[in-house]
């Protein structure tokens, strides 16, 4: 690697040719001011406050875009570097229409931090802020344009990381706004509700929709029989926001705060995945034997079905109609929890937490419930969760560790895996081998697949390879197999699927890079390195348990004994699958 | 007194410039003919020894540019004639297209020539449709004469094909960033720099990008055996200009005039002059964008050395005259607003700094200024100057800072804050 060798702040650096001044800072323990950058995401350059001087040069040189080189001499802290800072914060808090004590992201706000670093005063300029209204027409997603500062990382991550391009810039000059095709609402776009867009605003200008409210207030309600699933991702991902290393492990901790937070029973999505694995595994099984539609396609990530319902419609035939590992607890939990415990169903509360803002809506689809109720009554993102959990006082590093409740708190290995990319394919795969040959499933070996991208698109710096494939044997037969992350591979593979050129059997697909480990609903500062050190969390996990396959889990064998039958009957058929349709985008006029 | 010359502007009036015949009547194509027997390099040099600078307002070396365009590596590469022209006050690149197109086609292949590129773009503004079809119907011409297409006049493997593109009308699309993202289908707002144009421009390819009144230099001055354009002028600012007279003046127009001409004799001779016996308040050179003098500029040489040293620049080679019924005030709260609405609006310091100065101009002409509202305005805009993503944001407050040094007394508020 040829080394370029510069000075930052007169301090020696030396810097792989190609870095921008920016990443060079790091290496020395700078944090150059910045708003656009993004250290997953290419250059914007757009907010300017990263300028740095740079020795020869008239203007200031945006630290984000600039390469360094040989005998570089920056300087990242003069006076009139200092001027440009507090000066284009203080333009921005100009036109800023957000209130900080009453906003979701006070305290997480990457401008409110700045603010309060550079010490920006009063600027005395009038307030030029448009005051759009905020758009709140969806369960998942609320966007506020007044308090947007034009950055264009919701519109990279739409459109890079999941090809989606579902935002862009309208208008110019002053005017210019983030918003969808013809300003309609997010739902009716080509928008999947995924949340990566909320994931990287570094202000409050799209947020998931609140519902910590509706939650407290069921806790407060004695009428109410409040359980809790928490989903297999949100226990390596939200450490951080207590001070801890990232990916670490807190599930105990968790289970704590929850049960002092006042649920009444607190349950384990990870029992809801184990079941997933019974239904999916079976039904894989039964289209193999059969002759039914191939490949078959995982159904757990609800971006990734909205995706198929508005994009690929005539692909619906393969996805496993086994519904989400949190569907299939509501479901339970409506059904054969009153039953086991007496409680009536009219008094459950089924709270859910994941890392998702796609699941409040799959909550929200009439199909997910029976008799004029939902399973599942309220989504929680791993964000909600955090702030439930500083409501109260409380602090994940001062707790001690607690076990989730029985019976519906039971998972193996398999159920933990299914927060990272590949992981539901893994889960499925040793129940499948086993059941058939009776013997374990062989380690697979991946291996990356290059899919024909677009030119405009950049080669990002995900964390694993979005496509992998990988095949084995099996009574007489090979079987291949491929696990594809984040909405722009799952269009290049559905292209694949459609054209007839992708010859697998079976094919895992997550919305999120890097599986919900990187949902659009985990803890603001997601980044592909925090995505790896989780991914390596769930595997630990995985590691640890005594059980690696869904069919051995004790509860769920009992499940079915007492109450489902069998995989793929009657009773199991009714309450852990669904159907799919395809819907049609508002702009789309037949 | 007055002194117009014509070189640039030779042809005007002396063919019919719908009719490719009638061009050719009159020598047109000889230039290429004379090009294609000579190497890129020296058509490079030939125009570095006359020292022409891009007329479209920056002045960049010309024949330096053909030459590091032609040592681009590409086996498709772009020339692209910027005809946004969408400095205020200025208009002289639509007479060179309305009288002499064909000359301006000639020079576009030269410069493929020189370049060594297979296409060529006109990006001509909207406001300029009524030339559409008479451009149009010149390259149609060119084709059927073989003027444009393979082989061109023979040479083998000299492939260059022209197409005509139009703007939706945004100043910021005459930025050559902005400019290429318009051409290609994409919203006209500038991008940073690197890569730059010359290496990846439209469509990534190497491109060349030149001005009208550049390239329609050309064919001329590769026929000016005679040393006519480079005994005009002299030091930096070599041959004629054409220059765009606007504003409060009797006769507005486009006048070529020899590199030395004093800025009188063209708003006072050429143009003849204040009408109604009004007193000059001050005169814009180079466009919205660019700076501003009061009588003081009067008797500078049209150079662009003299005309730097007095404060101002040729940029786009506007004159716009403002008589004393305009304050200065009303003229900074015109250009302000109008740079407030044609911003692209990516980067926070244009964006948001053009608004404020806006109001704070406002502001200034109601009589509620502060001292601080004045250091307000120079600190934005200094940031501006420094941070801005393209040249819009780094030259929309050439006016204000300008006239600030030229008219203190306009900005002596008083008051505390």
């Amino acid at each position: 690697m040829e080394m370029v060798h510069l000075k930052i702040n007169n301090i020696p650096v030396e810097a792989p040719k190609g870095t921008k001044i920016i990443e060079a800072a790091k290496l020395i323990g700078i944090d150059i001011p910045h708003l656009c950058y993004h250290p997953d995401q290419r250059v914007k350059a757009r907010c300017r406050l990263c300028s740095v001087q740079v020795a020869g040069k008239k203007k200031l040189l945006a630290s984000c875009s600039t390469e360094v080189w040989e005998g570089m001499e920056v300087f990242t802290d003069t006076q009139v570097v200092r001027d440009a800072q507090v000066g284009i914060l203080q333009l921005i808090m100009a036109d800023h229409g957000g209130n900080c004590l009453t906003c979701s992201r006070n305290g997480t706000c990457e401008l409110q931090a700045l603010c309060t670093r550079f010490n920006v005063l009063d600027p005395h300029l009038p307030n030029v802020n448009k005051k759009r209204q905020a758009v709140n027409t969806n369960p998942s997603i609320v966007r506020d344009p007044s308090k947007c500062i034009k950055c264009g990382r919701c519109i990279r991550a739409c459109k890079d990381v999941q090809g989606i391009e579902a935002i862009t810039f309208a208008n110019r000059s002053d005017k210019i706004i983030v918003t969808t095709p013809f300003d309609i609402p997010m739902e009716k776009t080509d928008c999947t509700l995924c949340g990566q867009c909320s994931l990287v605003c570094p202000t409050g200008a799209i947020v998931e929709k609140d519902d910590t409210q509706l939650v407290l207030d069921a806790l407060q309600d004695p009428e109410k029989h409040v359980v809790v699933q928490i989903a297999p991702s949100v226990r390596v991902s939200i450490g951080d926001a207590f001070g801890l290393e990232p990916g670490a492990i807190v599930t105990g901790q968790m289970v704590t705060a929850l049960k002092m937070l006042g649920f009444d029973k607190v349950f384990d999505t990870n029992f809801g995945a184990d079941l997933t694995i019974m239904e999916e595994g079976a039904e894989f099984i039964h289209r193999v034997q059969n002759g039914g539609v191939l490949p078959m396609m995982t159904s757990c990530s609800p971006g990734w079905i909205n995706f198929i319902e508005k994009h690929y419609p005539e692909l619906l035939p393969h996805l496993s109609s086994a519904k989400s590992p949190m569907s299939m607890f509501g479901a339970i939990a409506k059904t054969y929890y009153p039953k086991i415990t007496g409680v009536p169903v009219d008094k459950i509360f089924t709270v859910s937490v994941m890392p998702c803002t796609a699941k409040k809506f799959e909550a929200s689809r009439p199909e997910m419930g029976r008799d004029g109720r939902q399973d599942v009554d309220a989504v929680l993102t791993s964000r909600e969760l955090i702030k439930l959990i500083k409501y109260v006082g409380l602090n994940l590093k001062n707790l001690p560790e607690s076990d989730f409740d029985s019976p519906l708190g039971t998972s193996t290995g398999a159920a933990a895996i299914f927060g990272k990319t590949g992981g539901v394919m893994e889960a499925a795969l040793r129940t499948v081998y086993e059941k058939l040959t009776g013997n374990d499933l062989p380690e697979l070996e991946y291996k990356p697949v290059s899919l024909d991208k677009p030119a405009s698109y950049p080669q990002l710096n995900q964390v694993r390879p979005n496509v992998r494939e990988a095949s084995f044997e099996l009574g007489g037969r090979t079987f291949r197999i491929a696990v594809v992350h984040t909405l722009l591979a799952a269009r290049l593979m559905m292209e694949k699927v459609k054209n007839g050129t992708a010859n697998y059997d079976f094919i895992e697909i997550m919305a999120c890079p890097g599986g919900c480990i990187g949902g659009g609903g985990q803890p603001i500062g997601t980044t592909n390195a925090k995505r790896d050190e989780r991914i390596k969390a769930l595997e630990k996990i995985d590691k640890d348990l005594p059980l690696h396959k869904s069919h051995e889990n004790p509860d769920i064998q009992k499940l079915y004994k007492d109450y489902l039958g069998e995989p793929l009957g009657e009773m199991a058929h009714k309450l852990l699958h669904t159907h799919y349709r395809k819907v049609c985008l508002m702009y789309e006029f037949h | 007194m007055s002194s117009e010359v014509r070189f640039i502007t030779k042809n005007f009036g002396k063919y019919n410039p719908d009719s490719i015949d009638s061009y050719i009547s009159i020598g047109g194509f000889s230039a290429l003919k004379k090009a294609v027997k000579m190497d890129g390099e020296d058509i490079a040099s030939v125009i570095a020894a006359a020292k022409v600078k891009g007329r479209g307002g920056a002045a960049y070396d010309m024949g330096r540019k053909w030459s590091q365009a032609r040592a681009v590596k590409g086996e498709h590469k772009l020339v692209i004639c910027n005809a946004d022209e969408g400095e205020t006050c200025t208009f002289k690149d639509r007479e060179l297209i309305k009288n002499d197109p064909f000359n301006l086609i000639e020079g576009m292949i030269i410069g493929a020539y020189t370049v060594q590129a297979r296409d060529g773009y006109i990006y001509m503004r909207e406001e300029y449709r009524h030339l559409r079809p008479r451009l149009l119907s010149a390259i149609k011409q060119a084709e059927e004469k073989g003027f444009l297409g393979d082989n061109i006049l023979g040479v083998k493997g000299f492939n260059f094909r022209l197409h005509l593109y139009s703007g939706a009308g945004a100043y910021v699309c005459g930025e050559g960033t902005a400019l290429i993202r318009s051409i290609e289908g994409k919203a006209g707002r500038p991008r940073m720099k690197p890569p730059f144009i010359k290496v990846s421009g439209a469509f990534a390819l190497p491109t060349c990008i030149n001005n009208v009144e550049s390239f329609s230099i050309v064919p001329h001055l590769l026929l000016d055996d005679s040393n006519v354009y480079t005994n005009c002028g002299n030091g930096e600012s070599i041959g004629t200009k054409l220059v765009s007279v606007g504003g409060n003046v009797r006769k507005p127009g486009v006048y070529e005039v020899p590199f030395g001409t004093t800025v009188r004799e063209i708003i006072f001779g050429l143009a003849e002059g204040i009408p109604g016996g009004r007193r000059l308040r001050l005169v814009q050179f180079g466009g919205a964008s660019g700076k501003v003098s009061d009588e003081r500029i009067l008797d500078t040489p049209y150079t662009y050395d003299d005309l730097k040293a007095a404060g101002v620049d040729v940029g786009t080679g506007s004159l716009l005259v403002i008589d004393d019924r305009t304050s200065v005030i009303d003229f900074l709260r015109y250009t302000q607003a109008f740079f407030s609405h044609e911003s692209c609006g990516q980067c926070t310091p244009c964006r948001e700094g053009n608004l404020h100065m806006k109001l704070l101009l406002d502001k200034l002409a109601a009589g509620e200024a502060h001292p601080c509202d004045i250091e307000k305005m120079k600190k934005i805009a200094n940031i501006m100057t420094l941070t801005s993503l393209c040249g819009l944001g780094e030259a929309a407050q050439n006016a204000l800072l300008s006239a600030m040094k030229i008219f203190p007394e306009v900005f002596a508020v008083g008051g505390a804050h």
